[in-house]
């Protein structure tokens, strides 16, 4: 009996690693994940960033000593405008960074100025053209520096101005709560996508080619068949759901760009990494069981397909659900509902707050509906109405 | 020789849809597709299902090799029932028909290693057959080439000896010679008469009547899923033509059935 599963297993791994497109479209989501993240990560950075070299080019009207020698000190001279008018057309034709527009007398009018005065404070008026990335950064600088000189002028109280660090979380801490709110909704969604893209192919797909009625004819037991085939698929899709989490990984630094400065990735210990497996292991059975058997009730590989659309929005709204709710579910029952059971795994796992006896029971549940649908999937492989379908 | 395969009153029957209905013209929801049949057929021999097209001739053979279930009736196996042990059924026979495809990435030593293993053939044994019949249909020459890229006599001929790849003792083909070449289906009607030397049994079914005066010991001829005649062949022929005797025949039934 073991033999015939490993037999059905064989072929099935013989069919996808033996065919050089199958392993590409399997490898491929990786790769792209890991390029589309990079590039993203670096186009953000070009979109937001100046280069450091770069000289603003700054003009003002009234320009008074105070400001020019704060703008001085930071690098940003500014020029004396011709006019207020030709400037705005200068900075409008992005040929000017910005246009700074002091009132008459304004280092004497803000020394005089009341706030209980009830009165407008005086005005400074900054142009600048947010079309252009280095009009708005130095819009941004200027602006910041002219809130800091006001600031400076009325100091009543700081607020963390000292050098003590003020964040008392741990790095596992901040590593934790990233991880924990983004990898469950990740990794749901590369399992899925794995077993969707492999499930259809070898079950709709040998029905729709008339291959597996060959099978079919001879002794080999019809659970031996679907549990052959759950196996393989579940080391394929494993296999996929890995290529992709990797890509990922490697390219979470460069997409979140400064954000991720505080996060170390050596914080997990080897068992939270051995929970881990067990959890996604079981739940790519659960997985690979439910697309089976829809892709047995599918004529074609396309109608299979599209069966699959829901269950991948189902497990994908379950794994957003692990961004909420702040860490694993502390209640059992949480843990005795599939694929549900493995995002609060996953999260309890990632944020340091894994419930051993939640991870023990998941992972025995998966087991339960797996057989189960071994079971359901070697009655309808009996069935002529499901495999003779027309 | 003993009889090896009884059918008792085998009768298995499809729901319509309500398409196939309308296409039809017709408002019944369940058509009979195999009525009662009975035959019987015996070791050494090559019995011949003869009849039109939509006769039921696939259906009893499909029912024979369990890839469906009947409505009511049965039929032992050397012994063994398609409804109660379908697996021992499974295991004593070797079914050909065209609707059983091999999966195109596999190369026939693979697909024969594979099927082998299925049915759980000692490695020894499934390499001297795998020589031997390779050798007898010119597969030898195309064992590493995928079935994708063989040519579809090949196919044909790597599904045969796939099928009979255990040896069993009762062979089913469903229109063995469809499609092929004539040397190819040559190749094949000199094979199932090489069998029938070696003591196995032969089920065919065809509407070709030179296929059936060549081969056949016995025949049975279906029409609208009934067994109207079976007895040997020369007995069915009764002194005419098969083609003439089986439009006699057909004449006959049509006419009781208006």
């Amino acid at each position: 009996m073991k033999n015939s599963i490993f037999t059905i297993m064989r072929k099935e791994l013989a069919r996808f690693f033996g065919d050089r497109r199958m392993v590409v479209s399997i490898l491929l989501p990786g790769v792209l994940v890991y390029l589309m993240y990079s590039f993203m990560g670096s186009a953000m950075g070009d979109a937001f960033g100046v280069d450091e070299d770069y000289i603003p080019a700054i003009q003002a009207v009234r320009l008074p000593e105070s400001v020019e020698a704060l703008l001085g000190e930071a690098d940003l001279p500014a020029a004396e405008a011709s006019g207020a008018e030709a400037a705005k057309e200068a900075v409008a034709a992005q040929e000017l960074d910005l246009l700074l527009v002091f009132p008459e007398g304004f280092d004497g009018a803000v020394a005089e100025y009341d706030i209980r005065s009830g009165q407008s404070a005086p005005n400074v008026e900054v142009y600048y053209n947010s079309a252009s990335t280095n009009s708005t950064f130095v819009y941004r600088t200027v602006a910041a520096l002219l809130d800091a000189y006001e600031a400076q002028m009325v100091n009543k109280f700081d607020v963390n101005a000292g050098d003590a660090v003020y964040d008392l979380a741990t790095a596992e801490d901040t590593t934790g709560s990233f991880f924990a709110m983004l990898m469950p909704m990740l990794l749901m969604m590369f399992l899925y996508s794995g077993c969707a893209a492999v499930a259809p192919e070898s079950i709709a797909g040998e029905k729709e080619r008339g291959t597996i009625a060959t099978m079919l004819i001879t002794p080999i037991r019809r659970s031996d068949i679907a549990l052959g085939k759950i196996l393989a698929l579940a080391v394929i899709s494993t296999v996929s759901a890995a290529s992709s989490t990797i890509g990922t990984v490697l390219s979470l630094p460069k997409m979140m760009g400064g954000v991720t400065d505080g996060l170390k990735t050596d914080i997990y210990s080897v068992q939270d990494y051995l929970l881990l497996a067990a959890v996604i292991l079981s739940t790519v059975l659960v997985l690979v069981t439910l697309t089976s058997i829809l892709s047995a009730f599918a004529k074609t590989i396309k109608e299979a397909q599209t069966y699959a659309m829901p269950v991948m929005l189902l497990s994908m709204g379950l794994g957003i659900t692990g961004m909420f709710g702040g860490g694993a579910s502390q209640e059992l029952t949480a843990y005795c509902i599939p694929l549900y059971n493995c995002v609060q795994c996953m999260t309890g796992v990632f944020s340091f707050s894994t419930l051993p006896v939640g991870v023990g029971i998941t992972v025995g549940v998966n087991f339960l509906v797996t057989l189960l649908g071994v079971f359901v999937l070697a009655k309808m492989f009996n069935s002529e109405k499901i495999i003779f379908a027309r | 020789m003993g009889d090896i395969l009884e059918v008792q009153g085998l009768t298995k029957t499809f729901r319509l849809s309500a398409r196939q209905q309308k296409l039809e013209k017709t408002s019944e929801k369940v058509r009979t597709a195999v009525n009662q049949l009975s035959f019987t057929a015996r070791q050494g021999e090559i019995f011949g299902l003869l009849g039109p097209n939509g006769a039921g001739k696939t259906t009893t053979l499909r029912l024979l090799a369990t890839l469906i279930r009947p409505d009511s009736g049965d039929a032992l196996v050397d012994g063994a029932s398609v409804v109660r042990e379908p697996d021992k059924v499974r295991g004593r026979i070797g079914f050909l028909t065209s609707e059983l495809k091999l999966e195109d990435c596999f190369t026939p030593n693979y697909l024969f290693n594979f099927f082998a293993a299925l049915h759980k053939v000692a490695p020894e044994v499934r390499d001297q057959r795998r020589t031997a019949l390779f050798q007898r249909f010119g597969i030898d020459r195309f064992a590493e080439v995928k079935v994708a890229n063989l040519s579809t006599g090949m196919k044909q001929k790597v599904s045969l000896v796939v099928s009979i790849v255990h040896d069993p003792d009762i062979i089913i083909f469903d229109e063995p010679t469809n499609g092929l070449d004539v040397l190819t289906a040559r190749v094949v009607t000199d094979f199932l008469e090489q069998l029938r030397g070696e003591g196995k049994t032969i089920i065919v079914s065809t509407h070709i009547f030179s296929l059936i005066e060549k081969l056949c010991d016995r025949v049975g001829i279906i029409i609208s899923g009934r067994m109207t005649v079976c007895d040997t062949l020369e007995r069915v022929k009764d002194g005419m033509a098969l083609e003439d005797r089986f439009f006699e025949i057909y004449k006959e039934t049509a006419g009781d059935a208006e």
